[in-house]
């Protein structure tokens, strides 16, 4: 991406009650959408209030446009944010809360009036005008929550846990709000969360762990090819497997793993190794087919577990998981016991030395 | 035989479940009779039995007096307490800084040590040679045997009671709304005066009514500072020492009646306005 950085972190540490992160480097670029992804306590709330102004910094520097805003207060930085419970203010109707930005501003009460029912035509909430959030549901809080962020017309949008606290109905609508809301006003939006599903709606990625980011870059990389084993166990890759290369032949090296031998795409020769693969990578057959698929692993079905409404996790004797939906599970009529053939594209391989 | 045991054991199970809150409900209801023994006991003795002389003592123009008094000088205590208190309050609640502990203990003394001696703080600060009381007399003010003495000493027992209530309302409110009403623009003033104060609303109402309440039910800190002119709780004192119960009973009946409606009263004005089934308040 050649657009320019709208905000930057440069070493920045900062703790508040028990959370603290520390040395955050983060380049967020105009027009992104950028999602902070880790477990929960990891400090991706304190990280979004940092860059809100919430909280003092320990060390390091915040630019926005390149111009530090370290010592600015929140309320000079135009910063929308939407809380994970949404935060609306409890004591004003939706209209009221929708307007408090402006009414900071000091604009004349018609132009108030004006822009406000103009943004809630936009949300299309106008018919909540009156109401007073707690009689809201979920889906609703949070777009008077956008509506009110969104309002003061903020350099970029924060997220906290946007999409956590909805049911999946409402989850689906709040997600395709989001990315609209971010791509009709190209505003860039940051957004926290645990959950690696909502994680690939973004652009590029950052993964923070115990107050540290461990890696950053676009989903394919960060879920396919994770940095190290935590970063792997995090990220549900549920094959980590290590091995020693035997031979390398133009780049597709041979590796030997204590069941059975993977073909994987390598520039070492030899030497001890560690390879991710992604359980839904990895397609379960009952028969030998003619594919170009590089490996191709025999083994008998050791358990069935139920992951999801769709998905089941079978693991294999030869310490395989591999993820199939429910259909083919039917399908194939797969039970424990059953000899199976589990195979995966040496490029779905990452390696790690 | 059969039927009989079934019921046995239902018995059993019954008086299992059920021990437990009975005990409780007996424990519970000797403290809440006490206290309503003591009224009805009052009521039907001094107002039933005894009729022509509350109505007399109605008519005593002295008597409406100091329950006058004591109720306007506790209420301006009350209304300083609200000024001086609100940001007192919103300081502890809001901010973290050294010695936080020790200022919210010295708030608290004056709920700690003896009324009587808290009177002798008030009294030995206000009186004419006192550190306050001096120079205000060189320009004319006393507190001594005053409504201004009688003021100062209801404001130092009773504003622990509104302090420490609105301080925990202010605790009790999710420091989110502030952060984001700072994200939306808003400075640390229109923060407070948009957003904590109205949703402190009723915590600072109870703790005024409270505060109140206390200030009017004053009485050893007082009588140190401002025998005269009399408030009620000292005219009750000084009637039962004279009169006996015959003729301090009725201006007590008279004070708990005018609290009980006032109290009531302010319960109703002040109870949490629901949104109706739309979702909107009226």
């Amino acid at each position: 991406m050649s657009l320019k950085s709208i905000l930057s972190l440069k070493n920045v540490s900062a703790d508040f009650g028990d959370f603290y992160i520390k040395n955050i480097n983060l380049e967020i670029k105009e027009k992104e959408y950028f999602v902070i992804l880790g477990p929960t306590g990891a400090g991706k709330t304190l990280l979004l209030e940092i860059i809100a102004g919430f909280h003092k910094l320990k060390e390091g520097q915040i630019f926005i446009m390149g111009k530090n805003i370290s010592k600015i207060p929140p309320n000079e930085r135009k910063i929308g944010f939407v809380y994970q419970d949404y935060s609306l203010f409890p004591h004003m109707n939706v209209e009221n809360n929708i307007s408090f930005g402006l009414e900071m501003q000091k604009l004349k009460r018609a132009e108030i009036r004006r822009r406000t029912s103009s943004m809630m035509d936009r949300l299309k909430i106008n018919h909540l005008k009156n109401r007073y959030p707690i009689t809201l549901s979920g889906g609703e809080q949070q777009k008077i929550a956008l509506a009110r962020a969104l309002i003061i017309n903020p350099e970029f949008l924060l997220l906290d846990e946007p999409f956590g606290a909805l049911d999946p109905v409402s989850k689906k609508q709040a997600m395709k709000v989001v990315k609209e809301i971010h791509s009709n006003n190209n505003l860039t939006t940051i957004e926290v969360t645990h959950n690696q599903d909502e994680a690939i709606l973004g652009d590029r990625i950052s993964l923070i762990m115990n107050g540290e980011i461990v890696d950053t870059g676009p989903p394919k990389q960060i879920f396919n090819a994770p940095k190290n084993i935590s970063n792997a166990n995090f990220l549900g890759v549920e094959n980590i497997i290590s091995g020693e290369i035997t031979k390398n032949i133009e780049g597709y090296a041979e590796v030997k793993t204590k069941n059975f031998m993977i073909n994987c795409l390598s520039k070492f020769n030899s030497g001890k190794v560690t390879l991710f693969i992604r359980p839904e990578n990895i397609v379960l057959s009952q028969s030998p087919f003619k594919s170009s698929l590089r490996n191709n692993i025999h083994s008998k079905v050791k358990e069935l577990f139920l992951i999801s409404k769709e998905l089941i996790q079978i693991s294999l004797e030869n310490g395989l998981k591999v993820y199939i939906t429910n259909n083919a599970k039917e399908d194939l009529d797969i039970k424990v016991g059953d000899d199976v053939i589990a195979s995966f594209k040496a490029t779905s391989i990452s390696l790690k030395r | 035989m059969e039927n009989q045991k079934t019921k046995y054991i239902r018995f059993k199970r019954f008086s299992k479940s059920y021990s437990f809150l009975f005990l409780f409900l007996i424990l519970g209801s000797i403290l809440l009779l006490l206290i309503i023994f003591s009224l009805i006991d009052m009521v039907v003795k001094h107002l039933v039995l005894n009729l022509d002389n509350f109505i007399d003592t109605l008519y005593d123009q002295y008597v409406i007096y100091t329950i006058i008094l004591t109720f306007y000088a506790s209420f301006i205590a009350t209304i300083i307490t609200i000024i001086f208190g609100t940001p007192l309050a919103y300081v502890i609640a809001r901010y973290q800084f050294k010695g936080k502990a020790i200022i919210d203990s010295i708030i608290n003394i004056p709920l700690m040590i003896p009324h009587s001696v808290a009177g002798l703080l008030v009294f030995s600060l206000f009186m004419r040679k006192g550190l306050i009381g001096a120079p205000f007399r060189e320009i004319g003010i006393m507190f001594e045997d005053t409504i201004l003495g009688i003021i100062v000493a209801l404001l130092f027992v009773s504003m622990p009671i509104y302090i420490n209530m609105v301080r925990d309302g202010f605790k009790s409110i999710n420091p989110r709304l502030r952060r984001v009403a700072y994200s939306l623009g808003s400075n640390e003033r229109s923060a407070f005066m948009r957003i904590m104060l109205p949703l402190n609303k009723r915590y600072i109402i109870t703790g005024s009514v409270m505060c109140w309440a206390r200030g009017i039910s004053e009485f050893g800190a007082v009588i140190l500072i401002a025998y005269y002119p009399m408030i009620a709780p000292v005219l009750v004192y000084y009637r039962f020492n004279t009169k006996g119960l015959e003729g301090s009973a009725p201006i007590a009946l008279i004070l708990i009646i005018i609290c009980l409606l006032i109290f009531i009263g302010i319960y109703y004005l002040t109870k949490e306005q629901k949104p109706n089934k739309s979702g909107e308040k009226n």
